[in-house]
């Protein structure tokens, strides 16, 4: 079936549009204590050779056994995957040289993946639209150590701290037709994981990395030759690599030139590729069944206890907002992008009017943790304070303007909203009494806004301003109108 | 030869139980024999005299006070396949250089935490690759027995060779020895001992130097079934750390020794009636016929269609799996390593310098038939083959208890006498091979002697895990074969002592 493609996602050549065709293969690294086929730490930043058991060193003699708990993260992500999970799959040997592969091979699945195809629904929350992105495996693997070529002039050290710690590769289909949405692939499969507590998706520290293969078509033509662009390390340099990419090879085929299969490498730096290795360089990994393991069969009881075991996953959880809360698609996807801030927001809204406490969280909330440089989880503001802040709105006790400066004060001094409103004075006047004769007392200060009013019945806002203005915007918004309208003989709008 | 050295493994146990000799005695009287005899027979690579005493004096200790462990004070060979901690574990390989593992493998740690005596390691072909012995980069081990009137050197046999010479030669009670196609039951044909190679997964692989990981399995050399099937006890365990290793109990199998045979089921497959195997042989395997009939067992011929592909389809899954298994020999972190202008030369050199000639065509045998193109050819074929063998052997168990075949084609052979051609050499694992590509448990044992007075071996193979029926089995062999006398200890009475063994790799290999 030949999909329209989407006029903004062409890219504009010489000779006429060209369609972009992504597909990516993203390493994830499972959370886990130890490692795929070890007992050694999988913790980040040790000292050099700190983390490394005799199998990872690959010492004479020693043998693989499989970590059962990756076995169980790599089956919650295929299930968050919405995958198919293989009670079968097998472990393979991928054979080559290099220092800090200490084997000389990398045990990883080939033939038989323990997770099968899924799908990914990706929405572009920018453009409006949403694209289901094909999965077509994910299978376990070991990492490889680090090799380290500036700390001697002679020699190049290796760090095995890495080495044999579990990844998990989730293979795309290439559904992906703009850079934008190959962000947002990797954005949507880094919030599951961080759902499923499969991997903390860290791109920093190197947990989440993907290989994006790119290639370019006239829209409506065969699929063209693609190249691999290995290890990009950040959502940002996955939308650079693709642009540069894109652009490269639109350029050479429309000089007339051809696209050589190829590995590619990024550079962050130049915000270009360049070629790593050419397909007949390319390895042959001589893949066979690593005979010191056995096939990994998986019971479908126990696969079914993790499945009912998993957490609420975002798109489930969206609707849920959408349609228990009445929050907009766009606000409920905001919200559930994050797990912490999904959590954040539910306590927050717990009893209260939901919509009031999504704008509160989305607006003022999210606004300040951004001009912070904050994490939710280490907000100064908790859920409850701004819960409660949310009551004294909603009880007519403060209004939603002093609320905002009750917020700040609650983001710099962390006291409760109550306490700053009660202490500072700021509780709403509805006082009829205090609220008319300050009423009076405008009123008798401006003849000629009384006279303007009489024609342009719409002024009246600006006597609000001004009884705000002299109770301190303590006045109730409401009661204040009353009792001009009254005074000043304006009907009901 | 000293009283003590010709005991057998039961004998001596029992006499140390008794107090009627101590750990000490037995094994000084070990080193003194091994020290006589090493030169003359490269059995021991790294004889390990300090060790074995103050293990000895830990038994005596234990003795002493009646709390004696089930081997206490009993001196093993240990092959060099096995890592031992704190003493070079090379395979016989010079790659691997002065290598010392910091760790113990799950066999022999099972031996000494049952209170045996390690004596040293002993020679093998380079990573258990060969059937003489010869491939050893720390030269050929010999084999104690001579053909009668002849004083030519005669290979042990191998892999294994450095543990069946001092077995046979009376310079070890027993040894551990490892079986990847015949490594084990060979040599014990060769040299009058007895060998078992115990079904996969029976005995956990963890710290023994791998060659092909679905095939290798680890067993003992001893003189009697007996002893075998003791030292199997000590030596079997599941290991939580080796994932082929099968959670199973591990049964008395001296126990199952003294059960009758009577109504045994015996198969005779006729697929191993080879062309061109030589008369001797064929009256052996007859004669052991005719000692089952005696013993009261029926005797069935079956058909195991498939053992003319077991050679070569070995020839492709064990070599596959060595250049694998062999890819983490770079120089990079232990063993030899040569350096070179760039890291590609520094593999290339190491490599180059630390094989020996077999292990370098069998990885070469490997690593093309893995290859892109021709891995469905060679590779995936020889795995069907494989499956037809294992096929074969279900079909047979289920008409029969156990089968007996000749162990080898042959008596020991001179060393240097088949260096030529290595087909010639890998026919020597004819009748061996069929039961590492199954699984199976097999065990050689001494049955008679061929017209120049060299031992000769049969065969039996039972099924998985029943290592008992085996050894049951096997003790009818040696019942009616009758036990050999020890070889005749020229090594004493010549003065000029065998050539030298050439040591260590011809590099200039630094470990690193």
């Amino acid at each position: 079936m030949m999909i329209e493609p989407r006029q903004e996602n062409l890219v504009d050549g010489a000779t006429g549009p060209w369609e972009i065709i992504l597909g990516l293969e993203v390493h994830a690294q499972v959370t886990s204590q130890s490692k795929l086929f070890s007992g050694a730490s999988t913790e980040f930043g040790g000292e050099p050779n700190a983390h490394v058991s005799l199998v990872d060193a690959a010492m004479p003699g020693m043998l693989p056994v499989i970590n059962a708990e990756c076995v169980a993260q790599a089956v919650r992500t295929g299930l968050g995957l919405n995958a198919e999970i293989n009670l079968y799959s097998v472990f393979d040997r991928k054979n080559y040289f290099y220092p800090d592969l200490p084997q000389g091979y990398q045990i990883s699945q080939y033939k038989y993946p323990i997770v099968g195809e899924g799908v990914v629904t990706v929405d572009l929350m920018k453009e409006g639209y949403s694209i289901e992105v094909g999965i077509e495996r994910l299978h376990l693997e070991q990492d490889a150590g680090k090799s380290l070529h500036d700390q001697h002039p002679d020699y190049s050290f290796v760090d095995l701290n890495r080495s044999g710690v579990a990844l998990m590769e989730i293979v795309s289909r290439p559904d992906m037709r703009s850079a934008e949405e190959a962000k947002a692939y990797v954005t949507k499969l880094r919030t599951i994981l961080r759902y499923l507590g499969t991997c903390d998706g860290n791109m920093e520290q190197g947990s989440l990395r993907a290989d994006v293969n790119v290639s370019v078509r006239k829209p409506g033509a065969p699929l063209g030759t693609r190249c691999e662009i290995k290890n990009v390390n950040s959502i940002r340099f996955i939308g650079q690599a693709i642009d540069y990419e894109a652009r490269r090879q639109i350029g050479i085929l429309e000089d007339g030139g051809k696209i050589d299969q190829e590995t590619r490498l990024f550079d962050p730096k130049s915000g270009q590729t360049r070629s790593m290795r050419s397909k007949e360089e390319a390895h042959d990994y001589r893949y066979f069944p690593d005979p010191d393991l056995l096939p990994l069969e998986l019971a479908q009881k126990d696969v079914d206890a993790l499945a009912k075991a998993l957490p609420e996953l975002p798109d489930v959880k969206k609707t849920r907002f959408v349609e228990a809360f009445g929050l907009s698609v766009y606000d409920a996807g905001v919200l559930v992008s994050d797990r912490a801030s999904a959590d954040f927001y539910e306590k927050v809204a717990k009893g209260r009017d939901a919509k009031l406490a999504a704008n509160w969280v989305t607006g003022e909330f999210f606004g300040a943790l951004n001009r912070l440089g904050k994490d939710i989880e280490d907000s100064p503001v908790s859920a409850d304070a701004l819960g409660e802040l949310i009551d004294l709105i909603s009880k007519d006790v403060i209004s939603g303007r002093i609320a905002k400066d009750v917020f700040e004060i609650m983001l710099e001094t962390g006291e409760a909203p109550g306490k700053i409103v009660e202490e500072r004075g700021l509780k709403q006047v509805t006082d009829t009494g205090a609220i008319e004769a300050v009423v009076d007392e405008i009123i008798a200060a401006n003849p000629k806004q009384v006279e303007q009013l009489k024609t342009k019945p719409k002024t009246i806002g600006w006597f609000v301003g001004q009884v705000m203005k002299s109770t301190g915007g303590k006045a109730n918004p409401a009661a204040v109108n009353e009792i001009l309208r009254k005074k000043l003989e304006i009907g009901e709008e | 030869m000293s009283e003590l050295t010709g005991l057998t493994l039961a004998e001596a146990r029992d006499r140390l139980k008794k107090k009627e000799i101590t750990a000490h005695e037995l094994t000084e009287a070990h080193i003194t024999a091994l020290e006589a005899a090493n030169t003359a027979l490269n059995a021991y690579i790294v004889p390990t005299p300090d060790k074995a005493l103050d293990m000895a004096k830990a038994s005596d200790e234990r003795l002493g006070k009646g709390k004696g462990l089930p081997l206490d004070g009993l001196p093993l060979g240990i092959k060099d396949l096995y890592c031992t901690e704190g003493v070079r574990s090379t395979a016989c390989s010079g790659i691997l250089g002065d290598f010392q593992p910091v760790y113990e493998s799950t066999v022999t740690q099972n031996l000494w935490a049952a209170g045996a005596v390690m004596l040293g390691k002993t020679n093998m072909d380079e990573f258990a690759m060969g059937s003489s012995n010869e491939t050893s980069a720390y030269g050929s081990c010999v084999n104690p027995w001579r053909a009668a009137g002849s004083d030519k050197p005669l290979v042990p046999g191998g892999s294994s060779g450095g543990s069946a010479s001092a077995v046979a030669a009376r310079i070890a009670l027993a040894a551990t020895a490892s079986d990847t196609g015949g490594s084990i039951r060979q040599p014990a044909a060769f040299t009058g001992t007895v060998g078992l190679k115990p079904t996969y997964g029976r005995c956990s692989r963890r710290g023994m130097i791998a060659f092909a990981s679905s095939l290798d399995q680890a067993g003992p050399i001893t003189r009697t079934v007996q002893d075998a099937a003791i030292m199997l006890r000590h030596m079997a365990s599941y290991d939580p750390k080796d994932s082929t290793s099968a959670n199973r109990k591990v049964p008395d199998y001296e126990k199952a020794l003294s059960e009758k045979v009577k109504g045994l089921k015996i198969g005779v497959p006729k697929e191993y009636r080879i062309d061109g195997m030589s008369a001797e042989i064929d009256e052996l395997w007859e004669r052991g016929i005719g000692w089952y009939k005696d013993a009261g067992a029926e005797i069935i011929e079956i058909s195991l269609p498939h053992t003319k592909y077991a050679l070569p389809a070995y020839y492709i899954v064990a070599p596959a799996e060595a250049s694998s298994n062999l890819a983490r020999y770079d120089g990079v972190r232990y063993g030899a390593r040569v350096n070179g202008k760039d890291i590609i030369d520094m593999y290339e050199e190491t490599r180059s310098h630390g094989f020996g000639a077999e292990v370098k065509r069998r990885l070469l045998i490997g690593t093309y038939v893995l290859s892109a193109g021709y891995y469905d050819a060679y590779y995936i074929k020889a795995q069907k083959v494989r499956t037809l063998i294992q096929r074969d052997f279900n079909e047979a168990f289920g008409k029969v208890d156990a089968i007996l075949t000749p162990a080898t084609p042959s008596a020991a052979f001179g060393v240097g006498e088949k260096g030529g051609d290595p087909i010639e050499m890998y026919l020597n694992d004819i009748f061996t091979v069929t039961v590492n590509m199954a699984g199976l448990p097999g065990i050689s044992v001494p049955a008679g002697r061929s017209g120049d007075g060299l031992p000769l071996g049969l065969q039996i193979i039972g099924k998985a895990f029943d290592e008992e029926t085996v050894l049951k089995a096997g003790q009818v062999i040696e019942d009616a074969a009758g036990r050999y006398e020890a070889p005749e200890a020229w090594w004493l009475s010549e003065t000029a002592p065998a050539k030298k063994a050439k040591v260590t790799s011809k590099t200039k290999a630094k470990t690193s």
